[in-house]
């Protein structure tokens, strides 16, 4: 399809990039008049909203190309279009009501750069070509980078952005000289040619392609914090305001996915399945699997900060999704999907407790959360276990669905010592997740201590996504159903 | 289709929900709804008791599919494995409401949690389907955590925490068995009625014997079977009176329940399989014999001794919990009839026996607010109504004739004499080391001198803790003397269980016999 005719099926996208305009104007007029820019947030949740909406429209579609190849339109890009589009809309309810954004001077600019970082993952998710993934991945890291530093004053807000920096510019720089190889190797940086391609190799190129796959990992096992490429992980969700934080574990992760996914399973995964090196590629991300969901488990036990807590339990999380990647069949794709979208609701969720008690007493760490039940946040307390316990893998909760079609997936796919080290890795996983549980109910609160009032909006917020995550638990015949049609990647 | 099991799950769930409406200050409507919420489940459970066919197989079944996209299915019956312990967690579910009036701390969490609990108890007894087992098991994980962890003794942290891991440990291990068990057949199935069949063929005897030693290994955690039983003692003792009975009466039981159903349903051929294709040290010794029969065995010794060390009143009766459900291992090893159907009365009769005990260690330590052995002394003057009652309980713990104990331990004492003597020998034995425990432990707090700091305390048991120990008296009575009420449930369908693990494994009951001839 032609560039015009692509427009009309690049609606989100196309909404996005009128929000970010129209913020930057808002902000400036805003400004200008001396008014506070509380505006921009209702304009940039419209945005978000209507791109979610657009998004919704396309599902159904029949697949296609747009902008000359460059650029995919299959099932599998739209349900990432309403994931991701979700993921903003979500940021922008919190930053709404965070303490550390809401009212700032440059308020216009953290909205207008957090829509902006969402039309780059909207990008991503259906990127179809090496040069498009290489530009949206970066897009989505340029903007990340600012608005992890986006509390100016504070130190561990830049020290969190320069690491963020740092790391992503070696992993970028490592990816896109994988891609040249690729290129060299093949001819071409579209998908669909060098999946033809790769599979006429001579060993010798093989040998090559295998280095080439190895270094495109690289950059998006950093998207996706994967270990060996997870460092910056914990830093940054540390650092960064807390929406940011829940924008960058839940939405700059699935686009991550995305991208990886894609890319894996256009006839690429196939012919590492086919080649000697290949072999080698796929015990590779085997254990590539197997240390993220351990090392993210294992690390987060003793940490104290709730943030960064979440942080190695996003990297664990990342872990198990992974499963799903590694065993290379539409299945394994499916319950990735299934997983990313109910991580979603509980880490989003997760985060949003963490924001709102953080609004009340500017702390993020365990023993903040003393007592909690019994101070007022009986709601909160009793919505963050829900999240906990699902990001645990414990029935009747979404997060419970989710580890279970993965481990299907990996039974299936005959990773059986996996998915063992993945089961025994929630039970690591549940003593933190419940040491948090535990501060909020077994410990009592001592006398003296401030009765916390919680917004009637972030509990109705809470409640909605713990009800979700409950409901998604006992009914996800209609999610894995959606993910069975998102499943395939269009290759026409 | 009658939805007589599905009420019995479902109706304390919406108790739940209504009890979390109710205004937080009005305990004593939170109580008397809570309480009313489990009457239907008791009224169900006579309803099923009078209506259930012995030989009728799975009954009262109800399926409506679920996730049709993964052949999941709402799949509930009984048969006569699971019937008497749907009674039986009807029965303690409202006898502990009643016993839990005394809870003053957020009365509305306590009881909330207390019907989800019961929810998960009853779905994971009627469940058909695999994954609904699993998640039924799973559910009752976390109201159980918050009762021990909110409610429970100075430990209770520590106590909470060390339940939740190890059961979720053996859990995670069942998930695993219960994919590979469901990707076996086409189309893959978790129906646990026809999956034995299913999968009987498709898979190595070898994988057999490892998915059975993954499911036991989730099992035995919950009996407790030696080395997973130490969270017990620690769950046993911080848990409030009422979660105490819960744990002891049901949740203990849903370990063999689980072995019975699964294990055996749907692994039989692996049950008597020889270990050593396995471990070859082990020859040609049955897995069954390994790790149920000398297992059991042991458990049976070794909670006996510890029991006899221990100081504190309920972690006394929390070890010889160990101690009696290894004669429910023993005997549901050796697969003759006397030997399963004893161990399935044991579940029973422990249940409702060791339900008494706990009550009664509530009662004294919500007097005294201790628990030491030696700290009391001639209670039976100070009260001796109750001394009366935990004499009764003590005796029939012991297993005297006449009480309902002594018929299921003698059941399986006769059914592991014919397959495996040595065993037989040494868990009878045991009972001299039970009666040495109980009635040491008697003679120190209720007999003797009275200890002067609670002579004129007045304390004696009141109305509401009669109400709840009268009716678990009368069936431990009743079922000492007349123990065919239960066993007729029971029989037909544990003598057909029986049967399908021994013709599954013919080459292997040869196994057994040389086990048996080893000893």
């Amino acid at each position: 399809m032609d560039s015009t005719q692509s427009l009309a099926w690049f609606v989100p996208e196309l909404i996005l990039s009128g929000t970010v305009l129209v913020l930057i104007f808002f902000d400036l007029i805003a400004v200008q008049r001396d008014e506070r820019a509380s505006g921009v947030g209702i304009v940039a949740l419209a945005g978000a909203i209507a791109a979610v909406v657009t998004s919704l429209a396309l599902w159904g579609a029949a697949p296609t190309w747009l902008f000359g190849r460059m650029i995919v339109l299959d099932p599998f890009a739209v349900f990432f279009k309403v994931l991701l589009g979700l993921s903003l809309v979500a940021a922008i309810l919190m930053s709404l009501g965070s303490r550390e954004v809401a009212g700032r001077a440059n308020e216009g600019e953290y909205y207008t750069l957090l829509v902006s970082s969402g039309l780059g993952m909207l990008l991503m998710a259906s990127a179809g070509n090496l040069l498009m993934a290489y530009l949206s991945l970066e897009f989505v890291s340029l903007t990340s980078y600012v608005l992890t530093g986006f509390l100016r004053h504070n130190r561990r807000s830049g020290e969190a952005a320069l690491k963020y920096l740092i790391y992503g510019g070696v992993a970028s720089g490592a990816m896109i000289y994988g891609m040249s190889w690729i290129f060299g190797l093949t001819g071409s940086m579209d998908y669909g040619v060098i999946a033809q391609r790769v599979v006429a190799l001579d060993a010798q190129s093989q040998d090559a392609l295998f280095v080439a796959l190895l270094l495109v990992l690289a950059g998006f096992g950093y998207k996706i914090s994967a270990v060996p490429f997870h460092m910056w992980a914990p830093d940054v969700y540390t650092g960064a305001p807390i929406p940011v934080t829940a924008f960058l574990a839940v939405g700059s992760k699935a686009a991550g996915f995305a991208i990886l996914l894609r890319f894996f399973n256009f006839g690429i995964g196939d012919a590492a399945e086919a080649v000697p090196g290949g072999v080698a590629f796929l015990s590779l991300v085997m254990a590539i699997c197997f240390l993220t969901m351990t090392l993210g488990n294992l690390a987060a036990l003793p940490q104290q900060n709730i943030k960064r807590l979440l942080a190695y339990s996003s990297i664990a999380h990342a872990g198990y999704a992974l499963l799903g990647v590694v065993v290379f069949r539409e299945d394994g794709v499916r319950a990735a999907l299934v997983y990313l979208t109910v991580y979603y609701l509980m880490n989003l969720g997760a985060f949003w407790v963490v924001m709102l008690v953080a609004n009340q007493t500017g702390r993020e760490d365990v023993d903040s959360y003393h007592g909690l039940a019994w101070r007022g946040g009986a709601a909160p307390a009793v919505a963050l276990t829900v999240f906990l316990a699902s990001l645990a893998g414990l029935p009747p909760l979404a997060g419970f669905i989710g580890k279970f079609y993965v481990f299907a997936a990996g039974i299936r796919g005959g990773a059986v010592a996996l998915v063992v080290a993945g089961a025994l890795n929630s039970v690591v996983s549940l003593y933190y997740y419940f040491r948090i549980v535990k501060a909020m109910f077994f410990e009592e609160p001592t006398a003296g201590e401030a009765t916390l009032e919680f917004p009637p909006f972030g509990v109705g917020a809470l409640v909605a996504l713990a009800t979700l995550t409950i409901v998604l638990g006992v009914y996800f015949g209609p999610l894995y159903d959606v993910a069975g049609t998102a499943m395939h990647v269009f290759r026409g | 289709m009658e939805h007589l099991l599905s009420g019995m799950v479902f109706f304390p769930l919406v108790g739940a929900a209504l009890v979390l409406c109710l205004p937080s200050t009005r305990h004593d409507l939170i109580r008397g709804t809570a309480t009313a919420f489990t009457i239907p489940g008791l009224l169900g459970a006579f309803s099923l008791f009078q209506r259930f066919n012995p030989e009728g197989g799975f009954q009262f079944v109800e399926r409506v599919p679920w996730i049709p996209a993964y052949n999941i299915e709402y799949l509930v019956g009984v048969d006569g494995i699971s019937v008497t312990m749907v009674l039986l967690t009807a029965l303690l579910s409202t006898l502990c409401m009643v016993a839990s009036f005394g809870i003053e701390k957020a009365p509305k969490g306590y009881f909330a949690l207390f019907l989800l609990l019961e929810t998960g108890m009853m779905g994971t007894f009627v469940a058909l389907d695999f994954f609904l087992f699993y998640v039924f098991w799973e559910v009752m994980l976390l109201p159980m955590y918050f009762l021990i962890g909110i409610w429970g003794g100075p430990r209770r942290e520590y106590a909470a925490i060390k339940f939740f891991l190890y059961t979720l440990l053996g859990s995670v291990l069942m998930l695993v068995a219960l994919l590979y068990l469901y990707f076996t057949p086409t189309p893959h199935s978790f129906d646990m009625t026809k999956l034995g069949v299913l999968v009987a063929d498709k898979i190595p005897l070898k994988v057999q014997m490892l998915l059975w030693l993954a499911l036991f290994i989730g099992f035995a955690i919950k009996i407790p079977a030696f080395p997973f039983h130490t969270w017990l003692p620690d769950a046993h003792v911080e848990a409030p009176t009422a979660i105490s009975v819960i744990l002891a009466g049901v949740l203990l039981k849903m370990g063999t329940y689980g072995i019975l159903r699964i294990n055996y349903g749907i692994l039989p051929a692996a049950t008597l399989a020889p270990m050593s294709d396995l471990v070859p040290a082990l020859g040609g010794l049955s897995v069954a014999f390994v790790v149920l029969a000398a297992l059991g065995t042991f458990n049976i010794i070794y909670g006996a001794l510890c029991a006899m060390a221990q100081q504190d009143l309920k972690k006394l009766v929390a070890y010889s919990s160990i101690s009696h459900m290894g004669y429910v291992m023993l005997g549901m090893a050796a697969f003759t009839d006397q030997g399963i159907n004893g161990a399935v009365l044991q579940m029973f009769n422990h249940g409702t026996i060791t339900a008494m005990l706990f009550l009664l260690v509530g009662v004294i330590y919500d007097r005294a607010h201790h628990r030491d052995i030696n700290g009391f002394g001639g209670l039976a003057s100070i009260m001796p109504r109750y001394t009366f009652v935990t004499g009764f309980a003590f005796f029939a713990a012991m297993g005297i004739p006449g009480l309902s104990a002594f018929i299921s331990e003698v059941l399986v004492l006769l059914g592991a004499w014919k397959v495996y003597p040595l065993l037989t020998v040494i868990a009878a034995s045991a009972v001299v080391l039970t009666a040495g425990y109980m009635l040491w432990a008697l003679q120190r707090m209720y007999l003797g001198a009275p200890n002067p700091k609670y002579a004129d305390t007045g304390w004696e048991i009141n109305g509401r803790e009669i109400f709840t120990l009268v009716p678990l008296a009368i069936i431990v009575l009743v079922l000492g003397i007349y123990p065919k009420i239960i066993l007729d449930l029971q029989d037909p369908a544990l003598r057909q269980l029986n049967t399908h693990v021994t013709s599954a494994s013919q080459p292997a009951a040869r196994a057994m016999r040389v086990a048996a001839a080893g000893e």
